[in-house]
């Protein structure tokens, strides 16, 4: 208990230090939150412009616009969280690995690993998560009032909601780890962002839309390997519809999401390891 | 710069001859070829892995065409004149065009250079900034369509069955070559003049991000612009944007009508005079303010 206060505390000292960095340029912060609202306000644009000529998200998969809305909410969530909290260490590893710099990261008395993955916060991303926020607000409420087919969310699937958005962020992390210790045995993985932004493109859509012809190995692929199409779907799911009638292959998804999050948690951390015992300093 | 030699009394500079202005010009080109063939192999990986967003495209696409009416057979659904074959062969065109427009870090690069101070070089030696970014710009492309077009032929191949009409006619053809061409040169001399704000304002990255995002949006790269409500879509074809992306893509799956071509190519033109002329004035009037100082 103490020792988890303590990573609490250093955790603290973290977050602070970044904000303080922020306020130091406060225009370039604010221009930082501008364009990433910008980004989200031409997503937000886009879907728009695809529901003016359709109803629906695929044939009777029941993502009509405000369900797409909330799965879109979802998306900016857990993105949003991994580009604040994740993201600029992920991007800073693979240079300490360049650089040499990791010697010092090995020598402090603390996890490498809660090191090397929590030292910088970028608050400027955080605007999006109220992006999300304020997408998600206003598709309840549209849900929750429309003529046709309205409702209301249960208490327990926000709850239920809220556990798998956690463990959708934990998915993205555990991938963005194993992505980074790549960059061990590399050398050098200045792709990584770029690599990032393809596989997890996957993710933004319901995971039906791939069910078809010469996307199913893809769909495979994306759920029982490099589980990313399931970080956004399952939470999405569980929100967008009433928790009964539910067909078994879906709660069969939610069991597995879980499972996997516990799964790829630890194989991430094995893979970290593992790439730490193959650093050679380049230092000195 | 003129103005600064006629402050001072220096003997003019022996004007150089065409021969050795071309020499120069060679000079630069080979230069930045050689600098950009070292990293071919990661630069061929990288175009491939480009290309894995449309496979999401395609997939989401199909879903929205199938939701409406009829995917593909003989009467599929038709979206702002954009059938679901017509439209994924729209996203791997926009992939060429933006391969000609994008500019990577010339903006950027461009007021990094006014920053630092690297410009003085211009100022002094006789070879023209804007002339010598272009030169090593097209040095940088021809090197990246030497290596990308590998995957782009594979991705192509791969693909042709969404090119429901094939090949277009000839004198279509060449003006979708023409429009591509043109898209580079507006892709460069618009980046140029945006950069050169570096004279005026220190730090432009954030601006730079917020413009790239409305070129992004605007250029046709995320959707056809067809698809825009309609007093959107007046506003938004009148700007030169739709030459970065949009424009080459109609041209080549026959979006926009043949009797219409020319005079279409003709405001093009006249948006990259425009552009050209702009990025010279906003070079004059930025190094008439510019102050250098140190070595």
């Amino acid at each position: 208990m103490n020792e988890l206060a303590r990573y609490l505390r250093v955790f603290a000292t973290f977050a602070r230090n970044s904000l303080i960095r922020d306020m130091t340029f406060r225009t370039n912060f604010v221009l930082q939150c501008v364009s990433s609202l910008g980004w989200t306000a031409m997503n937000v644009g886009f879907y728009l412009i695809i529901f003016e000529h359709t109803g629906s998200i695929g044939e009777g998969t029941g993502w009509d616009r405000e369900r797409f809305f909330l799965f879109i909410a979802t998306t900016w969530f857990i993105n949003s969280l991994v580009q604040t909290f994740f993201m600029p260490n992920a991007q800073e590893f693979s240079e300490l690995i360049r650089t040499g710099g990791l010697d010092f990261a090995l020598l402090k008395p603390i996890d490498t690993q809660f090191l090397i993955s929590f030292h910088k916060v970028d608050w400027s991303q955080l605007s999006n998560f109220f992006a999300g926020g304020l997408i998600a607000v206003v598709s309840l409420w549209q849900l929750g009032t429309r003529e046709v087919d309205p409702m209301v969310p249960t208490f327990g699937s926000v709850i239920l909601y809220l556990i798998f958005l956690a463990c959708g962020v934990l998915m993205m992390y555990s991938l963005m780890i194993c992505l980074s210790a790549t960059s061990v045995w590399l050398g050098r993985n200045q792709s990584l962002y770029n690599f990032w932004f393809y596989i997890t493109n996957f993710s933004r859509y319901p995971m039906e839309i791939y069910n078809r012809g010469w996307g199913r190995p893809l769909f495979g692929f994306f759920t029982f390997v490099v589980p990313i199409l399931l970080v956004v779907n399952v939470p999405a799911r569980i929100l967008a519809r009433p928790l009964t009638p539910r067909a078994d292959w879906e709660w069969t998804l939610v069991m597995w999401a879980a499972v996997v999050t516990l799964i790829s948690l630890f194989a991430s951390r094995w893979l970290f390891r593992r790439s730490l015992l193959s650093y050679r300093s380049a230092s000195s | 710069m003129s103005s600064a030699a006629t402050e001072v009394d220096y003997p003019p500079l022996p004007s150089p001859s065409i021969s050795q202005q071309v020499g120069v010009w060679w000079m630069i080109l080979k230069t930045s070829l050689g600098e950009r063939l070292v990293y071919r192999g990661d630069f061929a990986l990288g175009t491939l892995m480009r290309f894995m967003p449309i496979i999401t495209q395609i997939f989401l696409w199909y879903a929205v065409y199938d939701a409406i009416g009829a995917a593909e057979g003989d009467d599929a659904t038709e979206i702002a004149g954009f059938r679901f074959r017509d439209m994924v062969a729209y996203y791997l065109l926009t992939m060429i065009a933006r391969a000609f427009s994008s500019m990577p870090g010339l903006a950027s690069g461009i007021a990094k250079q006014i920053r630092e101070g690297e410009i003085k070089r211009y100022l002094i030696q006789p070879v023209d900034f804007i002339a010598f970014l272009l030169l090593t710009r097209v040095a940088h492309k021809l090197a990246y369509y030497a290596i990308a077009v590998a995957p782009f032929a594979l991705v192509f191949y791969l693909c042709r069955d969404y090119f429901v009409l094939g090949w277009p006619p000839l004198h279509v053809f060449v003006a979708f070559c023409g429009s591509l061409i043109m898209g580079f040169l507006i892709g460069f001399f618009l980046e140029a003049t945006i950069g050169m704000i570096g004279f005026w304002f220190l730090d432009v990255s954030s601006l730079l991000f917020v413009l790239m995002l409305f070129s992004f949006f605007l250029s046709g790269h995320m959707f056809p612009l067809t698809m825009l409500p309609e007093s959107i879509e007046a506003v938004v074809t009148f700007l030169p944007f739709k030459y970065l992306a949009f424009f080459p893509a109609a041209v080549f799956l026959g979006k926009v009508p043949e009797e219409d071509l020319p005079m279409e190519l003709a405001i093009e033109a006249a948006w990259l005079t425009f552009f050209v002329v702009l990025s010279r004035f906003a070079y004059g009037r930025g190094v008439k303010r510019y102050s250098g100082f140190g070595g």
